[in-house]
């Protein structure tokens, strides 16, 4: 789970991260009234779930009130790579003196935690990583010991730090190191960490994602999703249970399992059609949840036609042909649906779904037939 | 022979008498594993389907000599029931639980005693060797005793292509799943390596998908050590930057872990590579010939 800057930055805080002051602003006189309160130089900033948001002109640095009232007016309802900004976060000024770069990730790999430093920050670490990959502090940790004193001074001094400067990287690294392990986080980036001209280390953008797997001990970090934000189909196959990524083509997607339903993407693709979504149906039978998951895909407009992909593994053929012959009752679907059944009871499970389909269901044996199908049926215009 | 599970295997269930657990016990059973021992704490003494259950891996193992567990606690219970299979001494530990908290499995994955001990998963379908031991919640149906490894990251996927090896008469030695997430106990190279050892083991399919670069470390692997040949296949081609496609690991973060990324460095390490799961049948009979 992706937190917005303002939220991970509050909750960062909550392990000594040091920031500017800074409010939430919905509406340009929110923003306005906020720039009054801090005085002098602000920065407008669009809060969004993607990066890139400075390039696309969602941070302004203003002067006044007025300033900032006008920004906000341009920068609210931005779109930025397909995010639209409905919140901003105003923070007072900073005499800036450097800029510095500092994360910690999952390394899958070393199935470690991994810190990177560098004092190359305010842009792009794989760019750092490209043009001065020097600058870059490399450490990974023993998660069962943690973050070492030691560990840090090697890092510290590794960059070339000195002074303040050392002292309070090094503080923001161990708080970090706190923060990343109590929020159960897989990314924790802030760039740029700034060093200001009264020698203060402040933390002046927060990245935070939260492991998904981790949010049933995290109730508060659940309970901030954007509800708002999310795409309705993605929100309510969220909320039964689903797993559902919404794609930009005309072939609605359903399948058993996550690798199976990707390689259904896939196979459609190469069969010159374009996947409207990904939908893991999960193992089972049940009529009730094939019915949910179909009705998601299909209320995507822009679905023409549904492939549906099933591999009968515990839950047989013929059980899962009942369910979804069910399912489809159920609703009023009149999309053509391409099923497309193999694994063990198959042939049986064929012989149900040809003997009692609506006219708007079709039968398919293979993977790579089926998608063929589909993909004809969305190009016929489906509805 | 076989790799990780064979007709040596005594299996210990942790969380036997759960919904879950009690369901794949009576099938692993009925597919003549030995299951020797559960464990639910405060439920010793008791037995389920003839297998007596403990209250505790240390009672379990001391009474019945278990070597191998499988794991069916929910995710909060997970990491423990690991280190507790860990710390008595099994040899092999199966953790089919979705959802473990990636802070809780780097601990696991750190931890000193793992380097006695194999562990497979989390989030995975578990290991079946056809005709000589199921520790899986695989559908052993469309499986048949053969020449052909089998190591995935996806369950369902598996199945297709087993169903599609079998169909063809091909056979399979080992079936393992090393789970969609984003840390896991055994990697795909730990895996080749075994069924590079396994004498029974011709040829071998590695299944993969998006996330992370454990199919282009193979490739190397693949590249330098072994002689067995290998077809491998990706999903994920189509997949968007930074979504979640079902499988906790299963997402695309730039550079290595796209799908072209990782077909382009099996190409180069000479491995064969299907475009579906049809073909992957198909490029195995020709590389058994």
């Amino acid at each position: 789970m992706d937190l917005y800057e303002h939220q991970g930055k509050e909750l960062l805080r909550g392990f000594g991260i040091e920031t500017l002051p800074g409010v939430v602003a919905a509406t340009p006189e929110e923003a306005k009234r906020a720039a009054d309160t801090f005085g002098g130089t602000v920065a407008i900033k669009a809060q969004v779930l993607t990066g890139g948001r400075g390039k696309a002109g969602g941070i302004k640095v203003v002067k006044s009130p007025d300033e900032a009232e006008d920004a906000a007016r341009q920068v609210l309802g931005m779109d930025i790579r397909g995010h639209t900004v409905r919140k901003l976060l105003v923070e007072a000024g900073a005499a800036i003196a450097s800029e510095m770069y500092l994360s910690i990730t999952v390394d899958r790999e070393a199935k470690k935690p991994l810190i990177l430093f560098s004092t190359e920050g305010g842009v792009d670490i794989e760019e750092v990583a490209a043009t001065k990959p020097e600058s870059i502090v490399r450490m990974h940790l023993d998660p069962l010991v943690g973050l070492l004193p030691y560990q840090t001074r090697q890092i510290t001094f590794a960059a070339g730090l000195e002074g303040d400067a050392a002292k309070g990287v090094g503080r923001t690294l161990t708080n970090l190191y706190k923060g990343f392990e109590g929020l159960d986080a897989s990314l924790v980036e802030i760039n740029p960490l700034v060093l200001t001209e009264e020698g203060q280390v402040l933390a002046l953008d927060a990245k935070v994602t939260v492991d998904n797997s981790s949010l049933y001990r995290h109730q508060d970090i659940a309970e901030l999703r954007d509800v708002e934000a999310a795409d309705p189909q993605e929100e309510r196959a969220q909320e039964v249970g689903l797993q559902y990524v919404k794609l930009d083509g005309d072939v609605g997607i359903l399948g058993n399992g996550a690798g199976l339903v990707m390689s259904t993407l896939d196979v459609v693709a190469q069969a010159g059609g374009d996947p409207a979504n990904f939908c893991d149906v999960g193992g089972g039978a049940d009529a009730e949840k094939i019915s949910t998951a179909l009705d998601i895909v299909t209320s995507n407009e822009k679905v023409k036609s549904v492939f549906f992909n099933i591999f009968g593994g515990i839950t047989r053929g013929d059980e899962v042909a009942r369910g979804l012959l069910s399912a489809i009752e159920r609703t009023n679907i009149e999309l053509p649906i391409v099923v497309r059944l193999d694994g063990t009871n198959a042939e049986e499970g064929r012989s149900i779904l040809a003997e009692n389909t609506p006219p708007n269901v079709k039968t398919e044996e293979t993977m790579l037939g089926a998608a063929q199908r589909a993909v004809e049926l969305a190009r016929e215009g489906g509805r | 022979m076989a790799i990780l599970v064979d007709e040596n295997t005594r299996l210990l269930v942790q969380g036997i008498t759960g919904r879950e657990g009690g369901f794949h016990t009576r099938r692993m059973l009925a597919s003549k594993t030995q299951v020797v021992a559960g464990v639910t704490p405060g439920k010793g003494g008791q037995e389920f389907e003839g297998v007596p259950v403990f209250n505790t891996i240390h009672d379990a193992v001391e009474e019945t000599g278990a070597n191998t567990s499988v794991i069916f606690v929910p995710a909060p219970f997970a990491a423990d029931a690991i280190f507790e299979s860990l710390d008595n001494g099994l040899e092999t530990v199966c953790c089919i639980t979705e959802g473990v908290p990636v802070h809780d499995m780097m601990r696991v994955a750190n931890y000193p005693r793992l380097q006695n001990a194999t562990l497979i998963g989390p989030n995975c379908p578990g290991m079946l060797s056809p005709g000589k031991s199921n520790v899986s919640i695989m559908p052993q149906d469309i499986f048949k005793p053969g020449r052909v490894g089998v190591v995935s990251r996806s369950g369902t996927l598996t199945y297709q292509i087993v169903n599609e090896l079998t169909q063809r008469g091909i056979g399979q030695s080992t079936a393992v799943g090393i789970g969609g997430d984003p840390i896991i106990g055994t990697d795909f190279i730990e895996i080749l390596k075994k069924f590079e050892d396994d004498p029974e083991t011709e040829c071998v399919v590695m299944i993969g998908e998006i996330g992370g670069n454990a199919e282009q470390r193979a490739a190397e692997y693949w590249q330098s050590e072994m002689e067995t040949p290998v077809v491998a296949y990706i999903a994920g081609f189509t997949a968007p930057e930074g979504k979640t496609m079902g499988h906790a690991g299963a997402i695309v973060s730039g550079g290595e872990s796209t799908a072209e990324a990782k077909s382009q460095a099996l190409q180069k390490a000479g491995i064969r590579a299907a475009t579906n799961p049809t073909e992957v049948a198909e490029l195995v009979a020709e590389a058994l010939k």
